[in-house]
């Protein structure tokens, strides 16, 4: 009798230090995200711009009135656009770059910090040389375009070309990030595994499509819901290269909710849109939250 | 004895502490905003060391805070977070916002009580004061003010048989000279179009062709007007200049860019704010001229630039000394030297009394075309929730731009989203 109450009394000791340790982590999250999370879910019914006393409760007005405004389904169809544009070409080539450093060498450590460089890089920093690149008529790419026989196309005021060049910017960007987390999954790859398939005759295309592949599994969901949820969070180079021009073709979600909280200081609209930009970012989190060690193959 | 001289020592420590907090001077906070290229923040940073040692009660330190727009989400933030600065510089045009949202306060009683107060108002140019009311009361004091100006490269003009002395002075010459002056490598004509630009540009459209003095607002900031059939004649302009005489570049130029491309050779003529005039005079290896804006059916231009605004809720002691400070900053010598300096127009009638600004124009007579031009310019377009405002008439100019619209459509549509955005003000 004495021993089980001492097991128990034990196990209630572990959760209190489990606890205590746990709690200046839970403290943080309280305080910068489940707070505000709250808080915006609550402004997001309600009237409030700057100067006014108190927030207004009006339920669901502001979902309402951006569902009736043309500017926020363009802007929904380029955040969605922007996404199918950049997480897949920069995870291909975030895969296709931890392949080519995936070995040894003597400059293997050069190489791998040149590719993983422009993420170290700010946005902002990026966006501001890329204009120069985009810039009409005397950018790099119009001047390139011009010597090649063809016409200056000044990407950035195109209603078309404006996101795809945007585009290409980022995944320049984003593919070296993505490749360090594709290369510590190749890393994590049992040496033995690729041994017996090329004892029993499997080729270069084979084993990857086979076995590197299928055991990447884990690795590439991971990376694929980092993909999404980094390109759902980007405004800085949207505010440094064209402020959405041209007629809101370049506006994505997130710069969008800083416009209207901090330009037009509406925080009930900019907080009905951070509402929406978190559903989104939940779906996207989704898949790999409920397969988490189920059917994924853990090498 | 020990005992005694203990307790005079702490009393001497007491006595210290007392004075030393006496003695503490008044800190304010300013925010300001820099818009054009150069050394306006160390200017800024050097007026305001002369006034604090002048003032050795008050300790103003100027925290510069990126460009206007970054200014006023640095300022509301500064709000929410409690902490406000007691004055700023924010765009004359803010002002509706700054009133409705009670960023900034009425300065009238300040104005009022200072027997210098009203004298200190009358000598700033109408044409400046014009846009600091709000309801009839006085929110801001004119500062770092400028004009859109024409920039043109005389070189250019005497290469293609025009009279390099005799700018543009209508929009039929307009479209004349710059088609002449259109080659391979040069446009004739250059007006920004991005966010944050057009609306500038258009306002001196609009207001060279509206002889009937409506343009694109109301004075009280409630109504827009921007689908007459006045104003669509200008936004049609601007499609002519660039779709049909290929003479301005297509898509949208960078305000930003366009000095470069002036002094590159690559434009000949650029719609451009006075404010750069010490740029280009610096940079430019042609000749280069400064014109009036060419009439439409009349001469007109857009003013703009920034005012000192104070803050709201702030103690009467922070008030007053904030008061003081503006009135150094735009005392005469000082708004004359600031013009100077920036390119800016002075913003008092007295400054033009000074030697220095005298002496200034003699040796650039350039530098006079933005003030000679005053008397046709008028405030730029503004209304209550002015930031969203101009985005409604920046994207769809843009639409217009880009051929999403017709200039009528385009201009239909901002008319429906603006009187849409000032419904609760009417």
């Amino acid at each position: 009798m004495a021993r089980i109450t001492t097991a128990a009394q034990r196990r209630r000791k572990e959760i209190a230090t489990a606890y205590m340790l746990l709690a200046p982590a839970l403290l943080v999250m309280l305080v910068f995200t489940v707070y505000p999370v709250l808080r915006s879910v609550f402004l997001s019914m309600t009237k409030y711009r700057m100067g006014m006393e108190a927030p207004e409760w009006i339920w669901f007005s502001n979902f309402q009135r951006l569902a009736g405004n043309s500017t926020f389904w363009k802007v929904m169809r380029n955040t969605v656009a922007f996404a199918l544009m950049t997480v897949i070409p920069s995870m291909v080539l975030g895969l296709g770059l931890a392949m080519l450093v995936n070995r040894e060498g003597r400059h293997i450590g050069f190489i791998r910090t040149a590719y993983f460089y422009p993420s170290v890089m700010p946005m902002i920093a990026i966006a501001s040389i890329w204009m120069f690149i985009y810039m009409a008529g005397n950018g790099l790419f119009d001047q390139m375009l011009i010597k090649l026989g063809g016409q200056s196309m000044n990407v950035l005021s195109d209603k078309d070309k404006v996101l795809p060049a945007m585009a290409v910017m980022y995944v320049w960007r984003e593919a070296g990030y993505l490749m360090v987390f594709f290369l510590s999954g190749l890393q994590s790859i049992n040496g033995d595994v690729l041994e017996a398939a090329s004892i029993d005759g499997a080729t270069g295309w084979k084993t990857f499509r086979h076995i590197t592949l299928p055991l990447l599994a884990p690795t590439t969901l991971f990376v694929s819901t980092v993909a999404f949820t980094n390109c759902f969070k980007l405004a800085d180079h949207v505010i440094i290269m064209t402020e959405g021009a041209p007629n809101n073709a370049s506006t994505l979600l997130l710069y969008y909710i800083y416009q209207q909280g901090f330009t037009n200081m509406n925080y009930g609209v900019s907080s009905a849109l951070t509402v929406i930009m978190l559903a989104m970012l939940l779906v996207v989190s989704l898949p790999r939250f409920f397969s988490e060690d189920r059917k994924i193959h853990y090498a | 004895m020990k005992k005694l001289l203990t307790l005079a020592l702490a009393l001497v420590l007491c006595l210290t502490a007392l004075l030393a907090v006496a003695e503490e001077p008044l800190n304010l906070t300013m925010y300001f905003p820099v818009n054009v290229g150069g050394s306006a923040a160390q200017l800024i940073d050097s007026m305001t060391n002369e006034f604090n040692t002048q003032n050795p009660d008050i300790n103003v330190q100027a925290v510069y805070t990126g460009n206007y727009d970054d200014t006023v989400t640095a300022i509301q933030t500064a709000i929410q977070g409690g902490n406000p600065p007691d004055l700023f510089v924010s765009l004359a045009t803010q002002r509706f916002t700054m009133a409705d949202t009670k960023m900034a306060m009425p300065l009238d009683e300040l104005i009022a009580a200072d027997p210098e107060g009203q004298a200190f108002v009358d000598d700033f140019i109408d044409g400046f004061m014009l846009d600091s009311y709000v309801e009839g009361a006085i929110y801001s004091i004119p500062f770092q003010r400028s004009t859109m100006v024409m920039f043109y490269n005389k070189d250019a003009f005497a290469e293609v048989g025009l009279d390099p002395e005799a700018p543009p002075t209508n929009w039929t010459e307009l479209v004349d000279y710059a088609k002449k002056l259109t080659n391979e490598n040069r446009y004739g004509v250059a007006i920004a179009l991005n966010s944050g630009s057009a609306q500038w540009a258009f306002t001196g459209f609009s207001l060279q062709n509206c002889t009937n003095g409506v343009g694109l607002m109301s004075a009280d900031g409630k109504e827009v007007y921007f689908n007459t059939p006045e104003n669509v004649e200008a936004l049609q302009l601007w499609l002519d200049l660039q779709n049909e005489h290929k003479v301005m570049a297509p898509g949208i130029v960078q305000w930003t860019d366009m000095p470069t491309q002036f002094l590159a050779g690559e434009v000949a003529m650029i719609y451009h704010t006075t404010g750069n005039l010490t740029n280009i005079k610096n940079n430019a290896d042609f000749d280069f001229g400064v014109a009036f804006l060419p009439a439409g059916k009349q001469w007109g231009a857009p003013t703009g630039g920034g005012n000192f605004y104070i803050t709201n809720g702030i103690s009467e002691e922070r008030q007053q000394a904030a008061w003081k400070y503006i009135k150094f900053m735009c005392s005469t010598e000082n708004a004359a030297q600031w013009s100077i300096d920036t390119g800016y127009v002075a913003t008092r009638n007295s400054c033009y009394e000074t030697e220095v600004l005298k002496e200034y124009y003699a040796s650039f007579p350039q530098a006079l075309v933005a003030y000679d031009q005053l008397q046709y310019a008028q405030p730029e377009l503004t209304t209550y929730n002015a930031a969203e405002m101009w985005r409604i008439l920046n994207d769809n100019i843009q639409a217009a731009v880009i051929g999403e619209m017709t200039a009528e459509e385009a201009l239909q549509t901002a008319q429906e989203q603006g009187d849409d955005l000032l419904f609760d003000y009417q």
